[in-house]
């Protein structure tokens, strides 16, 4: 899926680059950071800077030995392993309306969302990810608002389809909103044709550690 | 595009990047052990140390390097010189295992890009890149030690994404445009 991307105006944050590249990010936030990425040439190519900072930081880093064997160990891996397997599967995403890393968490195609109404018409689907943020698929009826929008934390809201209008900008396909807990929004879709985000907050759900491990498996329905 | 403009790029920094490209390519092509055990003698210690200043135990470490390093073999026709040196490469495996093995993650990445069989990256791209990287990794090493470690700690999860500054000070640009010029050729070979 590459919806336009010269038309892409609102981009991730050097910040959120720097951690995603770190891999310090809660899984919500990697898969919208991902799912913007594969529609962003620009942001892949900030991200590529990044990942070889991460490589010159493995460089420098303290060497630990390995065991003895270990070599042995591992080109017995590699010989037990099935051989590329996978070059013959067919490329996620390529018969999709999403983008690829989107399709595993949905299931398949927009077709497949499982919608819960949450009132004046929008819809959200909560996405399996671990528990210290969250990801949500908003669907925006054309011309309708997100309702009493409030948050503490990040919010992280990219368009998939349609566009929508908020106090700070104009918002179109591919484009990322980085919101901070400063920002009071009401976002409203363009009148034009329904809209569909894919949003993730760090804000609401804060426990770690035992309860989201129990819980994580549940919560994959 | 042509190799260069003037830079301070030593010998033996050009040799050494070039190097390890050669090594995944030997691998590639003909599966060769002895590429491997040097690639294995170079990378497995620092991935190691790299998982366990992340927060692994010896144990666990030493079993994930094996994973890491059996991965560089097994998806070495994946590597593309034009976006990233072999650390750079390395590094990005090491800490997908180490999301998925400390922090009990699945890692969503991006939709793969890879060279098809007809077309393939173009080597003066892929060395013009290598020289980028080692100018970084020395522009990293010549940075105030406080800064430098800061980043370090970035990288090894000791900073949360709103502890990292909005302005790093590294200097970017360039690998980024390289990159960026990788992939429009990408593109323009996927169609």
């Amino acid at each position: 899926m590459n919806t336009s991307m010269t038309d892409i105006k609102h981009h991730l944050t050097d910040a959120l680059l720097m951690a995603y590249s770190a891999g310090t990010l809660p899984e919500a936030f990697n898969l919208t950071i991902a799912a913007h990425l594969s529609m962003c040439d620009d942001c892949r190519a900030r991200l590529g800077a990044f990942d070889t900072v991460g490589g010159s930081v493995l460089e420098q880093c303290n060497r630990a030995p390995m065991d003895q064997g270990s070599l042995e160990a591992t080109m017995a891996r590699i010989m037990s392993a099935p051989t590329q397997a996978e070059d013959g599967k067919p490329k996620p995403g390529a018969a999709s309306d999403l983008p690829a890393p989107l399709v595993d968490y949905v299931g398949g195609s927009l077709e497949s969302v499982k919608w819960r109404p949450v009132g004046m018409g929008v819809k959200q689907a909560i996405l399996p990810t671990s528990r210290e943020a969250t990801a949500r698929l908003l669907f925006i009826p054309a011309g309708a608002a997100v309702p009493d929008h409030g948050h503490r934390g990040t919010e992280l809201t990219l368009v998939l389809r349609g566009a929508f209008q908020d106090e700070t900008d104009h918002f179109g396909p591919g484009d990322i909103e980085v919101a901070n807990e400063d920002l009071h929004h009401t976002p409203v879709a363009d009148i034009g044709a329904d809209c569909i985000c894919l949003a993730a907050t760090d804000a609401p759900l804060r426990f770690r550690g035992l309860i989201p491990r129990i819980a994580q498996p549940f919560l994959r329905i | 595009m042509s190799v260069n403009k003037a830079q301070p790029v030593t010998i033996e920094t050009k040799t050494y990047a070039q190097d390890w490209v050669a090594h995944i390519e030997r691998i590639r092509e003909t599966g060769d052990t002895r590429a491997f055990a040097e690639l294995f003698q170079h990378f497995a210690p620092r991935i190691k140390g790299f998982l366990i200043r992340s927060g692994a135990n010896e144990t666990l470490a030493e079993e994930c390097t094996q994973e890491v390093m059996a991965t560089i073999w097994q998806k070495s026709h994946l590597f593309d010189p034009t976006r990233a040196s072999v650390a750079t490469w390395v590094f990005t495996i090491a800490r997908n295992r180490k999301i998925d093995a400390l922090r009990k993650q699945r890692r969503p990445e991006p939709e793969d890009l890879t060279w098809g069989p007809e077309a393939e990256p173009d080597q003066e791209d892929a060395l013009s890149l290598q020289q980028e990287c080692a100018q970084l990794s020395q522009a990293i090493a010549a940075l105030p030690e406080k800064q430098r470690k800061l980043i370090e700690k970035a990288y090894l999860g000791e900073l949360s994404h709103s502890e990292i500054a909005e302005e790093t000070g590294l200097p970017l640009g360039t690998i980024k445009s390289r990159i960026r010029l990788a992939l429009d050729r990408l593109r323009h070979a996927m169609k």
